[in-house]
């Protein structure tokens, strides 16, 4: 999996979707790396000498969203490193899927970057894998960043299967019927501005330019048209045991240095998690930042803000 | 004995056929680490009609999936795709399967005819509410046989809330079309296992009564 490789041959359209968005930039260099078998493709941005800092994207997005972000704290002197998370973007397709295997995931990219603790960011589902990680391993986090995945109790819509209590019998029905015509599921293809519509839908805040940018890495181009990597037996929704207020239980324990970054516009892929949903529940001395007029996707919307965030925290706690 | 692959996903489930028969259709699901018996087991042996048996994912001659993962939910659908291949049938499991026949149960209501819950490996899984976590990652070289060792290890970890077994139980009871959709034999009573047996329509009988009765043999007491 070499990037330059496939940079080579990019085509004229990809080229125009990512020449119009000049502010996002791939990463620097990326690998592989096995996860109980399983390959994961990690990608870095900034000086491979710099101190790391690692960031967890959210549910059906991939490393890639992290473009424009990850550079900005790559200029402020860090080894940023991200991963596809299985069955996402380029890493490979999983069979099954639960918080227990894709925080062991995490644990695998770590153990690829330094066996010491490092700062770590986390998006949306992301940030929730990285609040479990940090309470199961907090001798691999010095620093915990959470981006807009601060858990409530209600319930968050890119966390899927095992992370949910609801319980229909139309809902359980529709996932078995899923899961019986999951292995001929094919993602729907279509031209690269089909692709950016559609996920407009999930990210109606984001600018199209952006969308195709993103459908330029997270979409491969098949002989009928594009489509999106992730493994097409994923689905949004579900059902499961888990309720989310046990991940909120999960933060007032915790000893690193923390910070939480809430939007506080409400839309799709959005937790809906209110300031005083979590602040009983943060850790002392905890950094709650809220953003007015910003979505879930804090880092995208406002990416020169956030870094800045990020950056002063770690300075303000070495 | 002969094996039919069924495909769920990604992963190639071995279904066996222990008896082929005209009548009710009997569907065995295994314990956690164990496989599906090469033959009719005696407390099946009375069963009016076919006999099959479901290996899980990462189990006897199924596929041992990559990096893990396992929910029990995803092992449901194990079972859920050999009701596809065999349509409605009663589901007698043990230990983990106990548990899946349980959820299939609920999930299934017209397609589950009886779930006979038994004593087997895998019965307690993990705590009713979540422990303090932690990263379990075994060596690479680990052999990649069955039974999978991820499955042994998550499989003895997951969140069994005991209102969420409930919650599959009283679905059963209310979309079956059986008045006793779930009957609960095994002598071990996790907390979840406590919790479905409580709810109304769930019924306490052994494995030989309870497939009598879903096979249309013999009546049977209210246990």
């Amino acid at each position: 999996m070499v990037i330059g490789a496939a940079d080579a041959e990019l085509s004229d359209e990809v080229v125009a979707a990512r020449a119009a968005f000049p502010e996002a930039r791939r990463p620097d260099r990326s690998r592989a790396v096995l996860s109980a078998g399983l390959r994961l493709a990690v990608y870095e941005w900034g000086d491979e000498a710099a101190p790391p800092l690692v960031l967890a994207h959210g549910g059906f997005d991939f490393a890639g969203t992290f473009d424009v972000f990850a550079p900005m704290l790559a200029e402020a002197g860090f080894r940023v490193v991200a991963w596809d998370q299985r069955s996402h973007g380029d890493s490979e397709h999983a069979s099954m899927h639960n918080w227990d295997a894709d925080v062991r995931d995490a644990v695998a990219v770590l153990d690829s970057v330094s066996s010491a603790a490092v700062p770590v960011v986390g998006h949306s589902k992301g940030g929730g894998l990285m609040l479990q990680l940090a309470d199961a391993c907090p001798h691999r986090v010095s620093h915990l960043v959470n981006l807009d995945g601060l858990p409530s109790k209600r319930t968050p819509p890119d966390v899927s299967d095992t992370e949910r209590t609801r319980l229909l019998a139309g809902e359980l029905a529709a996932w078995l019927d899923h899961r019986r015509t999951a292995a001929e599921a094919e993602r729907r293809p279509g031209t690269l501005e089909e692709l950016a519509q559609r996920r407009g839908r999930m990210n109606p805040r984001l600018p199209i330019a952006w969308l195709r940018y993103l459908v330029t890495v997270g979409a491969r181009r098949d002989a009928d048209g594009w489509r999106w990597k992730i493994d097409p037996a994923m689905r949004m929704g579900g059902f499961g045991p888990w309720r989310p207020e046990w991940s909120l239980l999960r933060m007032p324990g915790l000893g690193m240095p923390f910070l939480g970054v809430l939007g506080l516009e409400i839309e799709p892929m959005g937790w809906g998690t209110l300031p005083d949903d979590v602040r009983p529940y943060l850790p002392p001395g905890a950094e709650l930042v809220t953003l007015p007029g910003t979505g879930h996707f804090v880092h995208i919307e406002r990416p020169v803000d956030v870094a800045r965030l990020v950056v002063d925290f770690l300075a303000a706690n070495p | 004995m002969t094996t039919t692959i069924v495909r769920h996903a990604k992963v190639d489930l071995a279904l066996h056929e222990l008896r082929a028969a005209r009548g009710p259709v009997l569907l065995l699901l295994h314990g956690l680490g164990e496989r599906s018996p090469r033959g009719v087991p005696p407390v099946a042996a009375t069963w009016p009609g076919a006999v099959h048996a479901l290996d899980l994912t990462g189990h006897g001659g199924s596929t041992v999936p990559t990096g893990g993962g396992y929910t029990c939910e995803v092992l449901m659908a194990d079972a859920d795709a050999a009701l596809g291949q065999l349509g409605p049938a009663t589901v007698l499991g043990r230990g983990l399967g106990a548990y899946l026949a349980l959820l299939l149960a609920g999930a299934r209501p017209a397609l589950v005819r009886g779930a006979v819950l038994d004593d087997g490996p895998g019965l307690f899984g993990g705590p009713s509410a979540p422990a303090s976590p932690s990263v379990v990652q075994l060596a690479p070289d680990t052999p990649r046989s069955a039974p999978d060792p991820y499955a042994l290890v998550e499989l003895t970890r997951d969140v069994r809330p005991a209102d969420y077994a409930a919650s599959f139980a009283r679905q059963a009871a209310q979309l079956s079309p059986l008045e006793h959709p779930i009957s609960v034999a095994a002598k071990g009573r996790p907390p979840w296992l406590e919790a479905a047996a409580d709810v109304v329509g769930v019924r306490v009988l052994d494995v030989a009564a309870a497939l009598a009765d879903y096979a249309g043999l013999a009546p049977t007491g209210n246990g």
